[in-house]
């Protein structure tokens, strides 16, 4: 059954505003509480991957008391085929700011960091500029808040929340037991709200216009726009900002060649979509869209017929291996197990039959694996092996 | 004092010696020496008080904090999914083609070194690559023999 959405191009983020002063003044001028319930009622989730709601990561965090907290903004941007955060930090970094800011007063939080990845080091001299420039303005409305970046040095797992924190207290970023979450003991140990880029930039909108804008946007459970890296054998690669709640079918009919044959929808650790099954899939957080609902940090690589899936899953696996930080068994071990294993059967060194001992091994990682990088690794294993299980073989 | 102990001090005095200073100051070695020698491991841990093994540890996590020694220009080609469809390997021929090297190794004169990297979040603007924090993208062969004849002359 198909959606009946289509495609709603929307265009929040890179509106060029030059009134960030404006709505930052009119943001102190609020009560904590009102910006938080502005927040909650948006129904904003969180764009980093997780989809966890931001005003109540903001709340929960608010109603802690402790001599330090911190605002994070997470920009390791590391899921292959994401490109968007990148782009904001360039094109608009004045609205994260401000939106950091903004969480800082709300949470009572006075000290800020991007965590910038290692690969957009390239962005740091111009970034350090507008930071400058921020701070001032906050110093003459009286808002203690600063911001430091801090830099990344290539390290995917870096990206997940805990991790992050182990990176930036100057260690090997091995993601922690959870819980404690973040909210409640995060950098150094301290109450920390950490936040996608684009969330910030989307906390930056609805400041500005109201939480019932940006919620008549998208669809129940998915509310809002979200940016989409598009990428892959498409005509016209590059960011796009959509209501969510599409189906698949509309995304593929405006950026596929004609010839697609698949979308890995949420990166190597996403989802890998048949042709068959483009118009029971829409683009959003679990909910009440029909059929089967994806939700994705906006990573959507598009792949034609010329492409052996085969290939696809040897280099996410290849990724997997490397990136995993080897800190558990079920992962590290799993992700070597699983390349291997394929090109195994590839060669014919195993019968077609390993390719469901493999399946139930990416099911094993699925449980035990500590952190979400060997938790998902199964999602594009075995959505790429039950699809296209002849190409595995042969 | 050598270079080393006098830019390893310098940069603890800017970002701290604590725990939290360690990424910090890495990168900072990095970034002048292009990589961590045993001895500048050895006084990382000395200036901040923690054991060499940790900052062996720590450093050996992160891709971009190299222990081996590296050209001045170090290439970093993106070899994950999407520059692996559209043309990474061509790309690849022509910087070995150029440099007479192998991914891994430094040309003789010390000048280039060549290594794969994952994602760097270009992938609308594949085949892309880093050399040292420079960006390029939307790379060809021919591309390639420009940007790394350049290189030559740097
Ligand atoms: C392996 C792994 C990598 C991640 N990488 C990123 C990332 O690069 N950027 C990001 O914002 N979130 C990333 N996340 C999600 C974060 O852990 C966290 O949920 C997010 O930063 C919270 O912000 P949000 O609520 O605004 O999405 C990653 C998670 C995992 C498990
Ligand atoms: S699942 Fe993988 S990346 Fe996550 S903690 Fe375990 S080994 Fe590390």
């Amino acid at each position: 059954m198909a959606t009946t959405y289509q495609l709603k191009r929307a265009d929040f983020v890179f509106k060029n505003e030059n009134d960030w002063e404006q709505v930052l003044s009119s943001i102190i001028r609020r009560s904590p509480q009102e910006l938080i319930n502005e927040l909650i009622s948006s129904e904003l989730k969180g764009r980093g991957g997780a989809g966890f709601p931001t005003g109540l990561k903001w709340k929960i965090t608010s109603e802690l008391k402790a001599d330090k907290k911190y605002v994070i903004c997470n920009a390791d941007e590391g899921e292959p085929g994401t490109f968007k955060d990148r782009e904001i930090l360039q094109r608009v970094p004045y609205k994260v700011l401000t939106a950091m800011a903004a969480c800082g007063y709300v949470i009572g939080s006075n000290e800020g960091y991007i965590y910038l990845r290692g690969e957009y080091k390239f962005l740091e001299p111009e970034l350090l500029k507008v930071i400058d420039e921020f701070e001032y303005f906050c110093k003459e409305i009286n808002l203690d808040f600063k911001v430091k970046i801090f830099m990344g040095s290539g390290a995917y797992i870096c990206g997940e929340e805990t991790a992050l924190f182990e990176s930036m207290e100057g260690k090997r970023g091995e993601p922690r037991n959870k819980p404690p979450y973040p909210s409640t003991f995060g950098y150094m140990g301290k109450p920390t709200v950490i936040n996608n880029v684009e969330t910030l930039a989307h906390a930056f909108t609805i400041f500005k216009y109201g939480a019932k804008k940006f919620y008549d946007l998208g669809v129940q459970y998915s509310r809002g726009t979200k940016l989409f890296s598009v990428s892959g054998d498409t005509p016209k690669p590059g960011i796009y900002e959509l209501e969510l709640g599409m189906s698949l079918q509309d995304f593929v009919y405006e950026f596929g060649d004609g010839d697609t044959k698949a979308v890995q929808v949420g990166g190597a650790s996403g989802f890998l979509v048949p042709r068959k099954k483009f118009a029971d899939t829409a683009i959003g957080y679990q909910g009440k869209l029909t059929g089967i609902s994806l939700p994705t940090g906006g990573s959507m690589m598009l792949f034609n017929s010329s492409r052996s899936m085969f290939n696809v899953l040897d280099n996410y696996l290849e990724f997997f291996r490397e990136e995993s930080c080897g800190q558990c068994t079920p992962c590290r071990v799993g992700c070597q197990q699983l390349l291997i294993g394929i090109k195994a059967v590839k060669r014919g060194e195993r019968p077609a039959t390993y390719l469901d001992k493999l399946l139930r091994l990416t099911e094993t990682m699925q449980y035990t694996a500590k952190c979400g990088l060997g938790q998902s690794v199964a999602n594009s294993f075995s959505s790429i092996v039950e699809n296209f299980r002849e190409e595995m073989i042969y | 004092m050598s270079p080393i102990q006098s830019l390893i001090k310098d940069l603890a005095d800017q970002y701290g010696r604590k725990r939290e200073s360690l990424l910090p100051i890495l990168q900072g070695v990095v970034e002048q020496e292009k990589y961590l020698s045993e001895y500048s491991m050895v006084e990382i841990a000395r200036e901040i008080d923690i054991p060499a093994a940790e900052v062996y540890g720590t450093a050996t996590f992160y891709s971009f904090l190299e222990v081996k020694k590296m050209g001045r220009f170090i290439i970093r080609v993106c070899k994950t999914i999407t520059c692996s469809m559209k043309g990474k390997s061509q790309v690849l021929f022509a910087i070995q083609d150029m440099l007479k090297i192998k991914i891994g190794e430094t040309t003789a004169d010390g000048r280039f070194s060549l290594l794969e990297t994952n994602c760097l979040g270009l992938c609308h603007k594949a085949p892309a690559m880093l050399i040292n924090n420079e960006v390029y993208t939307d790379l060809t062969p021919e591309k390639i023999r420009e940007i790394i004849s350049d290189y030559m002359t740097k």
